[in-house]
């Protein structure tokens, strides 16, 4: 085992396993003294102003839906961290282990109680990443790693799904605050977002309950150490997804859609889960599928909606988390003390782990439904709520049946064969566990058993108020029993029992056949999932190579095309431009000089364009920005005019002065022609006209600048207007003008100054 | 006059383009040059042409005669043509630098950063 290696003596786990121990168990106790409060049908709200301006509380619904859960977490939490406080107890990494195992406790709990759908989304990705850190505790291995990144991708994009089903929800509803969203069912149910809003939230519920087609990352989960997958798999973090249907049903529930979805999904999580539990020989991995149908049939049945339905449904998520957790842990007793977990190898224990023995087959009596355990009521009322159906009958009832018989089965697989019968040789030679491993087996074993033998009281404590909780009318009656007649769901149970130990007569053929069927099969999950995320980084690198190109001429042509296209499209949809032209009073009072800058700067722009010539291109950007600065003198904007002229002298000198060091514009012989890159450039520059005579076409604003005729003189005491405004009006403009230009100077220093010092040019020629 | 600018502009601005296109990017920066000439001229024009009455107060007076040119669009321009200076010397200095340092005046010759062999 990995965990073994390099360990480090601690008594229990040292301070952060008594911690840790304590926490969970305060919480349980504290929870239990609520319990008579709410088995009356009491709910205790309590909230925080958490982010206001967003209508976020930190509130707190306390019903018997989320106190059976948090009972659940806590006391189940209790029991896994004093065994892990052994089991991982000397391992060096242990205080880490208990931070991830107490933020995921924290995270559950949350996201049972809050009562705010935004807090609840918070908590919920609190589990989720915390359960990441959970199945790859032992990051030194590679499948761990892929594991928990699996149920990380898997759930987490559940959990966006879910994160916008709540935004919509929040809006249909008008409140985040599910004690208010809950009384809203009939409202929501026929909002034209209900689709949408059940779409997304099973999208989450399922991702999270590892329903099928999103069942594959459960098994491998499995690579956390066995005290997480007891807890994660059996009690708490799966079951989130349920919870959150159950929790949501009142509001969502109750129409075809919700009804349809659940059943059959759930219904073939069940059933389909169960074959495949057949199917393992590692006993964990059995397990992992039989949590599998568990949340399967919990699926089922919160989908079938009946008051009966709901009542079963309660039952059966309390049987469960009972026998599963205990099943789990005794699982890792066993691993722990012979090395092996394969259910072929291990035979006959019973005579050396005889404690482990009895916890094991009382919760495998459970989970196989045999009385007087409570897995056996929980099965009965199954089989009734589901007979009961007025639609969908034969199908929930069946597939509640045929995964109840394969699950009688494997509780032969995992908890008679290993124990009974001839010793068989393990790894390591087989010995009892300590107490504090054993404690949890057995305390939850004896609750499966007392709860089977009582069942008033599970029933009046967590049932009944639970069932009131989801199915959202606190008048339902509430009365369980272990065995009152011979009816219909009575002999049901006994064809279970026969069929169940026909199948686990010849589950080893079985097995064999399976695993040759599964084999032929092309559709495999698991490593679809590879091709998935492969797909994902190959469509990455195929967009960044297109988008990418790292061709500096391609990014600006998309940047053009794009520029051209948008403009051009605007003006065309608007109809900006109005072509009633008038050219004669256009031409009319145009003098030579008019004529003479239009047509210079034209045709020095275009030959510009065209030469391959560097003098005949400077000389050409003179001509052009002489021509601009006339422009400026002729229509009234001398200050703008010798500015201009001055700094297109120093453009031109610039240039020519670093053409000294730099080469031709062309190699020899080949000339600069791109057609493609000609008719884009016409298009930018026909689209700039079209700006610009439209501009020409409206009408100006002139408010601003009727301020500044008003005010230059006597508020300012300047008579030129332009410069007023520069340093007096606008003067932090001008100042962050004068920083740019220094910082641009600044820049170009620090790069001129490198070239002193060394010649890379001659340097890569020697290379070449 | 305003149509016949209007579409010098846009002969400005198609042949900046067509220049800034280029693989050379000494012609980028020749295309940089005359596209920011455009844009002051748009700017310009676009606070309407007034000829010979340039926007200031006579001695004496306390507003501007009448008709005086648009004072803001020249104060925008003003600030916009040093500005496009600025942009204009470190663009022209970040190429002689580049071709001192990597011996090539080819943008896509240019691949200190994203060597060839790294992309498939």
């Amino acid at each position: 085992m990995a965990e073994a290696a390099g360990e480090v003596p601690r008594v229990a786990g040292g301070p952060a396993g008594w911690i840790s121990i304590l926490i969970p168990a305060a919480i349980f106790v504290w929870l239990v003294q609520l319990v008579p409060a709410i088995s009356l049908g009491e709910v205790i709200l309590w909230a925080y102003d958490w982010v206001p301006s967003l209508d976020i509380r930190l509130s707190v619904i306390l019903d018997g839906l989320s106190l059976t859960f948090a009972l659940l977490i806590s006391g189940i939490g209790a029991l896994v961290t004093l065994y892990s406080a052994k089991y991982l107890g000397n391992h060096p990494e242990y205080p880490r282990f208990v931070l991830y195992l107490m933020a995921f406790m924290f995270g559950m709990l949350g996201l049972v109680l809050a009562d705010n759908l935004i807090a609840l989304f918070v908590f919920w990705e609190v589990t989720t990443i915390s359960s990441y850190l959970l199945i790859g505790f032992n990051s030194d291995e590679a499948k761990s790693r892929r594991s928990a990144l699996q149920a990380l991708l898997v759930t987490g994009t559940g959990g966006l799904a879910l994160l916008a089903g709540i935004i919509m929800l929040g809006n249909v509803a008008g409140s985040f605050e599910l004690s208010v969203i809950l009384s809203q069912g009939d409202m929501i149910r026929a909002h034209p977002l209900y689709v949408p809003i059940v779409i997304l939230f099973l999208a989450g519920a399922f991702t999270k309950s590892a329903q099928f087609p999103f069942h594959f990352w459960l098994p491998n989960a499995m690579a956390a150490p066995t005290p997480v997958s007891a807890y994660l798999h059996s009690a708490t973090m799966v079951k989130a997804g349920v919870f959150l249907m159950a929790r949501m049903n009142p509001a969502i529930g109750g129409t075809d859609l919700w009804f349809w979805t659940l059943t059959i999904a759930g219904g073939f999580t069940a059933v389909f889960a169960s074959i495949l539990a057949m199917r393992q020989t590692d006993i964990k991995q059995v397990l992992a599928y039989t949590t599998l149908m568990a949340l399967g049939t919990l699926t089922l049945f919160i989908g079938a909606g009946t008051s009966d339905a709901i009542k079963a449904m309660m039952l059966f998520l309390v049987v469960h988390s009972l026998y599963k957790a205990a099943l789990f842990l005794m699982i890792g007793i066993v691993d722990h003390a012979t090395g092996t977990r394969e259910a072929e190898v291990l035979r006959g224990l019973g005579r050396k782990m005889p404690v482990t023995a009895v916890a094991a087959v009382v919760a495998a009596v459970s989970m196989a439904g045999i009385p007087p355990l409570v897995g056996f009521i929980g099965k009965e009322f199954l089989y009734k709520a589901g007979l009961e159906l007025d639609q969908g009958m034969f199908w929930v009832t069946g597939a509640a049946f045929a995964a109840s018989a394969l699950m009688f089965a494997v509780a032969g697989i995992v908890a008679l064969r290993p124990f009974f019968g001839k010793l068989a040789e393990t790894p390591k030679p087989a010995h009892e566990g300590p107490v504090m491993m054993l404690t949890g087996p057995l305390v939850l074993a004896g609750l499966s058993l007392y709860f089977g033998l009582f069942p008033d009281t599970i029933e009046a404590w967590l049932v009944a108020p639970g069932t009131w909780a989801v199915y959202g009318d606190p008048t339902v009656s509430v009365d369980l029993y272990l065995f009152r007649e011979v009816n219909a769901a009575f002999i049901l149970s006994l064809v279970t029992f026969a069929t169940g130990a026909v199948i686990y007569a010849i589950h080893r053929p079985l097995r064999n056949w399976l695993g040759r069927i599964f084999e032929a099969n092309p559709i495999k999950f698991d490593p679809g999932w590879d091709r998935v995320l492969d797909g994902l980084k190959a469509l990455a690198a195929w967009q960044t190579r297109h988008l990418q190109s790292g061709v500096l001429q391609r990014y600006l042509f998309t940047v053009f095309a794009t520029l051209g296209v948008a403009v051009g499209l605007t003006i065309w949809a608007r109809d900006a431009l109005a072509f009633d032209l008038d050219l004669s009073s256009e031409l009319d009072g145009l003098l030579f000089k008019h004529w003479a800058v239009l047509i210079f700067v034209a045709a020095g722009a275009i030959l510009t364009a065209l030469t391959s010539s560097r003098m005949t291109a400077i000389v050409c950007l003179g001509v052009v920005g002489i021509g601009v600065a006339l422009i400026f003198i002729m229509f009234s904007a001398p200050d703008v005019a010798i500015t201009q002229l001055l700094v297109e002298t120093l453009v031109v000198v610039l240039v020519a002065v670093a053409m000294l060091k730099l080469p031709h514009l062309d190699l020899p012989g080949r000339r600069d022609k791109r057609p493609w890159h000609g008719v884009l450039s016409i298009g930018v520059g026909v689209v700039s006209s079209a700006v610009l005579i439209a501009v020409m076409q409206g009408d100006i604003d002139r408010r601003l600048t009727d301020y500044f005729e008003i005010t230059s003189w006597p508020e300012a005491y300047g008579r030129n207007i332009v410069n007023v405004i520069l340093v007096d009006f606008r003067a932090l403009d001008t100042f962050g003008e004068i920083a740019v230009v220094v910082v641009a100077a600044l820049a170009a220093y620090a790069l001129l100054r490198g070239t002193h010092y060394k010649k890379p040019v001659a340097a890569k020629e020697d290379e070449a | 006059m305003e149509l016949l600018i209007s579409v010098m502009v846009g002969v400005m601005i198609a042949t900046g383009t067509y220049l800034m296109l280029a693989r050379n990017v000494l012609r980028f920066i020749f295309g940089l040059i005359l596209i920011s000439n455009a844009a002051n001229l748009m700017i310009f024009v676009a606070g309407r042409l007034t000829p010979e009455s340039p926007p200031l107060i006579p001695d004496g007076a306390d507003v501007p005669p009448d008709i005086v040119a648009n004072a803001l669009p020249q104060a925008l321009v003003l600030t916009a043509i040093v500005i496009g200076f600025g942009l204009f010397a470190f663009a022209l200095t970040l190429v002689y630098r580049g071709y001192q340092s990597m011996g090539t005046l080819m943008s896509d010759e240019m691949r200190l950063a994203e060597p060839e062999e790294d992309r498939q």
